[in-house]
């Protein structure tokens, strides 16, 4: 298996000329995942604001079950999600099974506690500064969150992209609930599966490769962003 | 950065990949994948119907109980006594056969177990067994596992040993681990003829007509399921019995080896 | 000096882990102007202002505003011994409390402006505030809490951790709030800044109020062994 120079080599030649497979595969697990990264985001990232910030009797049980979701195995969130939009299943009528939409979905149910987890721990150091401020302020419990997300928001992209690594690399629950459907729901992680079962280990690299720069490409992309906005406002 | 905008573009992203019309879900096996047959059949399934065939790779048994389910409007798999079993159960309409392809034993080119030297499928298996020459086992319940376990119950051999390795994966992972370990294991010839990592391994042994490997279209049964497409695996099922179906299924070759052979009662 | 009272503490206590931090303590307050908590470090001044304000939980006794404009917590202003940086630039930490208020950005930026120049912040108000010098920082709370125009400013100790220079700045700010009618409530245990801005002085020992006097005559005729004790610097903690 001498095959990273090769795997290295056919993934430029696949990106230079713009593979409309590698498009397709690559667009769509772009999509697939940032959808994912945003609506868990939006979920978890107030959340874990929200568990910072208040106490409640059941807060330790919820932070404990966030942490005990957040060590699921994806085949086990994909097979649940399975089970609930199979035709069979309680959601079934809706015809969800084997679309980019339930993926999407599978890996919401993933990332969401890790978004909220990480968010929680963020909050709670900057929640730790801030209360005296914002109680002798009478700032709301919803202005307080709001605050809160706001000025902690490098961090909370911190945990975005941690969701957004998570879901981009995950196979083993869109695979189950994708179906790996050539032109349908083939990302590029079930690529690779598919790509190393039949043994063309230079295509899986490539592939792979792709994987990878696309990670990069796109933190590089969150980080420049989070420059320039502070750049403006600082 | 703007959030909304993303939002709303994912939003529709997801929902345009979502709604698209004439789809037929139909699962199949690895071997049938990988054989590389789908792709020469399926954009010609497109021309000739306008149906666009969206395959589920999956092993037998998942595929049946995609199809029990509702989730896939047919399949096309290829063990019999399983099929027949769903059938009896009320998940499908009917069976029909389509083609046929073989199973071979690839191993050690050297062939350390003599196992090429064997008159039949049974003798190879008795002679691997008894130099306990390691095999990896697909051991996943997949059409091809439960093959390979009549045939060792045909030998009368119990397979069992540190010389037994049963993976619990699909062919191409299996046939990477034999490659790995340098072992003997029973692959589709498709599989095999397309596999890439061949290492040292070759064909040991072939031709026994038990290894004979029949597949079989099943529509599943629309009055267990009523949103499954049964119109759509109807017209295909017409497609595949066809005399186009027959010349592109006889004529696919890899490496100049016919692969299937159409067998289907026009 | 002389007025109606407008505020009253009746036995107000404050308790945490078992340790009797503060009370009970009774008093009332009339007039305006500045009052000072003197006391030596642990006394209980900043259990006492806080209480006051209403951001610490009482285990006992009554705080009763006799101003219903007064109680509102948003007439009150705030500034804590060691600021509170937001992660903002100065001039949105000090626009802050303003945005809560539903104002639009550009008019809390506008007002908080006018509040920085009030305390003659004069430094880039764009840049973060954590870029600020120890004084700069404190202007910038003080900016803070009279943004809202208070009614009422609480100070706890703002120049523990200043210099010479700072300080006098500081006390010129205050004394200019002061003539503009604010009523001031300040810890400090700097005697030398008690004598140049106290109109009255509530002294503190031990979570105990043992003297309030009207004027600096606390410092020149204190009643108690403590306060004599305080004023000749033998009691440090
Ligand atoms: N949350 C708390 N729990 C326990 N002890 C506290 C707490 N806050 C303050 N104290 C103690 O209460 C006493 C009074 O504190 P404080 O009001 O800060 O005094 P001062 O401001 O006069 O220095 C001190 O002994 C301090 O250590
Ligand atoms: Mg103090």
């Amino acid at each position: 298996m001498n095959s990273i120079g090769e795997g290295l080599w056919q993934a430029a030649q696949l990106i230079v000329q713009l593979d409309s497979d590698l498009v397709e595969i690559t667009s769509l697990s772009l999509r697939v995942s940032l959808g994912a990264t945003i609506v868990a985001s939006a979920i978890g990232l107030p959340l874990g604001a929200w568990l910072a910030v208040n106490r409640f009797p059941a807060r330790r049980l919820v932070i404990a079950l966030l942490n005990a979701l957040m060590g699921l195995p994806p085949v086990v969130v994909g097979l649940m999600v399975y089970v609930i939009f199979s035709r069979s299943g309680p959601l079934g009528v809706l015809g969800l099974l084997f679309t980019p939409t339930v993926m999407v979905i599978a890996q919401v149910v993933i990332i969401t506690p890790i978004i909220a987890s990480v968010a929680h721990q963020a909050i709670r150091e900057l929640w730790a500064d801030y209360h005296d401020l914002l109680i002798s302020l009478q700032a709301t419990r919803w202005q307080r969150i709001r605050t809160l997300l706001w000025d902690g928001r490098r961090a909370l992209m911190t945990a975005s992209l941690a969701g957004f690594g998570r879901a981009i690399g995950e196979v083993g629950a869109i695979m189950i609930v994708g179906g790996n459907i050539d032109h349908a729901t083939r990302v590029l992680t079930t690529a690779i599966a598919l790509e190393t079962g039949k043994g063309e280990f230079e295509m899986a690299l490539a592939l792979g490769f792709v994987l990878i720069g696309l990670a990069i490409a796109v933190n590089l992309a969150l980080h420049f962003l989070s420059r320039t906005e502070r750049g403006a406002r600082w | 950065m703007n959030f909304k905008t993303l939002l709303l573009g994912a939003v529709a992203a997801v929902i345009s990949t979502a709604a698209m019309a004439e789809d037929l879900k139909m699962a199949v096996t690895t071997s049938f994948a990988n054989s590389g047959l789908a792709e020469v059949l399926l954009p010609k399934v497109a021309e000739d119907t306008g149906i666009n065939v969206q395959l589920l790779i999956v092993g037998t048994g998942q595929a049946l109980a995609l199809g029990e389910a509702g989730d896939v409007d047919a399949v096309l798999v290829h063990s019999k006594a399983a099929e027949e079993k769903w059938l009896a159960a009320g998940n499908g309409t009917h069976r029909r056969e389509i083609m046929y392809n073989d199973f071979v034993f690839i191993g050690p080119k050297e062939d350390p177990a003599k196992a090429g030297a064997a008159e039949a499928a049974t003798g190879a298996l008795q002679a691997i067994a008894s130099q306990e020459a390691p095999f990896v086992s697909r051991g996943d319940d997949s059409g091809t596992h439960k093959m390979e376990l009549r045939l060792w119950q045909a030998a009368g051999v119990e397979p069992a040993g540190d010389w037994y390795r049963a993976v619990g994966q699909g062919m191409g992972a299996a046939l990477n681990t034999a490659s790995g370990m340098n072992a003997y294991i029973m692959s589709d010839r498709a599989s095999w003829l397309k596999f890439a990592n061949k290492g040292d391994l070759g064909i040991v042994f072939e031709g026994d007509p038990v290894l004979f490997n029949q597949y079989a279209f099943l529509p599943v049964n629309p009055e267990k399921h009523p949103h499954v497409r049964n119109d759509l695996a109807m017209q295909l099922e017409d497609w595949l019995v066809s005399d186009t179906a027959k010349e592109l299924i006889n004529g696919y070759t890899i490496d100049g080896q016919t692969l299937f052979v159409f067998n289907a009662e026009q | 000096m002389v007025g109606a009272h407008w505020l009253t503490l009746t036995d107000v206590t404050v308790r945490r882990r078992g340790k009797t931090l503060l009370g009970p303590v009774s008093f009332a307050l009339n007039g305006s102007g500045l009052t000072i908590l003197m006391g030596p470090n642990g006394a209980g001044k900043t259990t006492l202002l806080r209480a006051i304000h209403g951001i610490e939980r009482l285990n006992d006794g009554r705080i009763e505003w006799h101003d219903p404009q007064d109680a509102d917590g948003r007439a009150q202003g705030f500034v804590f011994q060691q600021p509170v940086l937001m992660r903002r630039s100065v001039l949105d930490c000090i626009a802050y409390p303003l945005r809560l208020d539903g104002q639009s950005a550009v008019q809390a930026r506008e007002a908080a402006r006018a509040a920085a120049d009030e305390v003659q912040l004069r430094v880039n108000l764009d840049q973060p505030v954590f870029l600020l010098s120890g004084g700069e920082k404190q202007k910038m709370a003080l900016a803070r809490a009279l943004v809202r125009a208070p009614r009422i400013l609480f100070l706890d100790e703002p120049c523990a951790n200043l210099d010479g220079h700072a300080i006098i700045e500081i006390e010129e700010i205050l004394n200019r709030v002061r003539a503009g009618g604010t009523r001031i409530l300040m810890s400090t245990h700097d005697q030398g800044q008690a004598r140049r801005l106290a109109d009255s002085v509530l002294f503190l020992h031990k979570g105990q109020l043992v003297e309030q006097t009207e004027g600096r005559e606390f410092f020149s005729t204190p009643r108690t062994e403590a306060g004599r004790a305080f004023l000749k610097g033998e009691i440090l903690l």
